[in-house]
């Protein structure tokens, strides 16, 4: 035991020079914290002035910079068009991120873009959040997209009506069988809230386009963060449901389920083709706001991607372009 | 009596040595008033700057409050009680009920606490009374490196290995409260077994050898002396461990699938998915608009959060402060 004893005294040492690192970066993380709560101070004051920098940016200047941001939809294209444009317009750069309709759109009311990705339309609250704001949005149709209803490749359904896509997100059909398929319970996928994908499919699926209806996403309906959390989750999980945009999905992967309007009536795949036509329910537009009609670099970005250049990106990436540039 | 058996702390040993040093004789009394001077000057500066961190430590922490009540109490104002603990969160439609994030937050804090403590304890005691010192030192780093991976990169080993495991068991789907459990106790077992160590290791000597002269086992003395001397220790490890779990957020948002929804309570509500509150605020933080009522909300949330935790903290310093005030031996 006196062993013991040594070995006691030899480990106090060390563990008493831990103190002042501990302290360190206790001094550290408050110092940081303190940087954290300036550069969100400025990030307020900036919010605030954000529509002079961005009259000054589309001004003539060396480096102009465009400020894309929001769905995640959208991402994947506006990325696309921000570097292609770069060889044709070397002098602007453009800076896209995503994080949903919901977050472009909230940083198109506080100001701080110059262009807001969204694949909804803008609600009502949020153009009145706007406009007391001082921002008039201005929305531009820049490509379409189909929904696609995605299941586990060795799920036997074969086809789902509006009605059973609504019954099913629900939560009042909670069993496969119910739809025809195996009996096993169903796993709800989704995107969370602030993407304007769970909007879309909340007003056109959820509540089968009907204004009136209140229904909402059953409760045990996971929330995933990403579309790559989507597919990845119902890559392994027989049992799953979920959607995405038509260019996000693998069929080697991923089975699409042909959705029909109505009991009935034909089951239709999403393709370029039946989105197009309308055949296919659940295809809806893609949108850019804009502070205010767009003027100068902006301006030319946003023709620049409805011409044919830039709706040839989008059948590229697999969604649908504009039918005017057909 | 403890604080005499302790081996010296650092400011003992310092001064013993700074009075070793200008002890000679042979320094004249001129030179060793410079020495005192110089060593008050940087002294006072050193003492300020300690006591600047430790009073900014305060600023911030008011700070923080005040603007976490300034932003969250609309929450608690404009929307009636009943609305706020209702059953169903779904913000975009106006539907603020909190009540299944703090069921989904409790549910996992609580699997992470079940596993973990027995495992964290039972670590601490093995590394802090039976191991012998080479195992000890190949151990500890190990603990140490725990400690040290990012959590972000433990959700995405539980969303990629874990959850499979998971719904191979039976669950419908991997991403359960319990994935979340399980990452989480293992982000918390680095506080548990070092703090629980530091508990035991203050434990007196004498203790453990009374105990052995009175013909006690190895087992009976950890268990009915060691233990019971460390326990105000053990008490704050366990708390501290759960402040962890019910902070983090990033893993348990990859891993909990993140439905706002109230299992049925029992075992199987740990199988189910649910939302966490800080899950939902940093998912749905970037969304809103600043100064919306949903913004609120979300900041409300903040508060609760804090509440809780400080509820926790405060409970675990009642617990320990109790039992001889920072004498980590305790009494028996």
């Amino acid at each position: 035991m006196n062993n013991g004893n040594l070995e006691l005294t030899e480990r106090r040492y060390p563990a008493s020079r831990q103190n002042p690192s501990t302290n360190k970066r206790l001094v550290g993380a408050v110092l940081s914290f303190i940087l954290l709560l300036s550069l969100s101070l400025m990030g307020c004051a900036r919010t605030n002035t954000a529509d002079s920098g961005s009259d000054s940016a589309s001004g003539s200047g060396e480096k102009r910079a465009i400020q894309n941001k929001g769905s995640d939809t959208l991402v994947n294209i506006a990325l696309a068009w921000a570097e292609t444009y770069r060889q044709i317009e070397p002098d602007v750069s453009i800076a896209v991120t995503g994080g949903g309709s919901g977050t472009g759109i909230a940083a198109l009311i506080n100001g701080t873009v110059d262009i807001a990705n969204a694949s909804r339309a803008m609600k009502e609250k949020e153009i009145t959040a706007a406009q007391e704001n001082g921002i008039e949005p201005f929305e531009i149709v820049v490509a379409i997209d189909a929904l696609a209803v995605i299941v586990h490749p060795d799920n036997p359904v074969e086809g789902l009506t509006l009605q059973q896509l609504a019954d099913l997100y629900t939560g009042r059909i909670t069993n496969w069988k119910d739809v025809g398929g195996s009996d096993a319970p169903v796993v709800l996928l989704s995107r969370e809230t602030n993407s304007g994908t769970h909007v879309y499919f909340l007003e056109e699926a959820v509540r089968l386009g009907d204004s009136e209806n209140k229904d909402i996403f059953a409760p045990q309906t996971l929330l995933m963060p990403s579309s790559v959390g989507i597919t990845s989750e119902l890559r392994r999980n027989p049992n799953a449901i979920g959607y995405d945009g038509l260019g996000y999905v693998d069929p080697e992967h991923e089975k699409i389920i042909p959705i029909s309007r109505e009991d009935g009536m034909p089951y239709v795949q999403p393709s370029v083709e039946t989105a197009l036509d309308g055949r296919y329910p659940l295809a809806r537009n893609l949108f850019m706001y804009t502070a205010g009609e767009p003027t100068g670099d902006v301006a030319a970005y946003l023709d620049w991607i409805k011409s044919a250049a830039g709706q040839e990106i989008v059948s590229r990436l697999g969604f649908v372009p504009l039918e005017s540039n057909e | 009596m403890n604080e005499h058996n302790r081996p010296h702390t650092s400011t003992e040993g310092t001064s013993m040595k700074t009075r070793e040093a200008s002890g000679p004789s042979k320094m004249t009394a001129r030179s060793l008033w410079e020495n005192l001077k110089d060593q008050s000057a940087s002294e006072l500066i050193i003492e300020n700057l300690i006591r600047l961190s430790g009073i900014s430590v305060i600023v911030v922490v008011t700070l923080i409050f005040f603007f976490l009540l300034r932003e969250g109490s609309a929450a608690f104002l404009d929307i009636p009680l009943r609305q706020l603990f209702g059953s169903r969160w779904y913000p975009i439609e106006g539907l603020f009920g909190l009540w299944p994030l703090m069921v989904g937050s409790f549910w996992v804090t609580i699997g992470a606490v079940v596993i973990a403590v027995p495992l964290g304890l039972t670590t601490a005691i093995y590394l802090g009374e039976i191991a012998p010192l080479w195992q000890r030192e190949i151990l500890k780093p190990f603990i140490e490196v725990l400690a040290g991976i990012p959590s972000i990169v433990l959700g995405f080993l539980g969303w990629v290995a874990l959850a499979p495991i998971i719904q191979n068991l039976g669950a419908p789907s991997g991403l359960t409260a319990f994935t979340g459990s399980f990452i989480l106790a293992y982000m918390s077992l680095p506080t548990i077994i070092s703090i629980t160590e530091d508990a035991l290791y203050a434990v007196p000597k004498e203790y453990r050898d009374g105990s052995l002269a009175l013909g006690a086992t190895q087992w009976q003395t950890i268990w009915r002396v060691v233990l019971p001397a460390a326990r105000s220790g053990i008490v704050m490890a366990i708390m501290l461990g759960i402040g962890r779990a019910i902070g983090e957020t990033m893993a348990v948002m990859l891993v909990t699938g993140n439905a706002a929804n109230i299992p049925e309570f029992g075992f199987g509500a740990l199988f189910q998915p649910i939302r966490t509150m800080t899950a939902t605020i940093a998912a749905e933080m970037g969304e809103v608009a600043q100064g919306s009522l949903h913004y609120n909300v979300l900041f409300g949330i903040g508060i609760v959060l804090f509440v809780v935790t400080s509820g926790i903290n405060l409970l675990a310093t009642r617990l320990v402060g109790g039992r001889g005030k920072r004498r980590p031996g305790g009494r028996l």
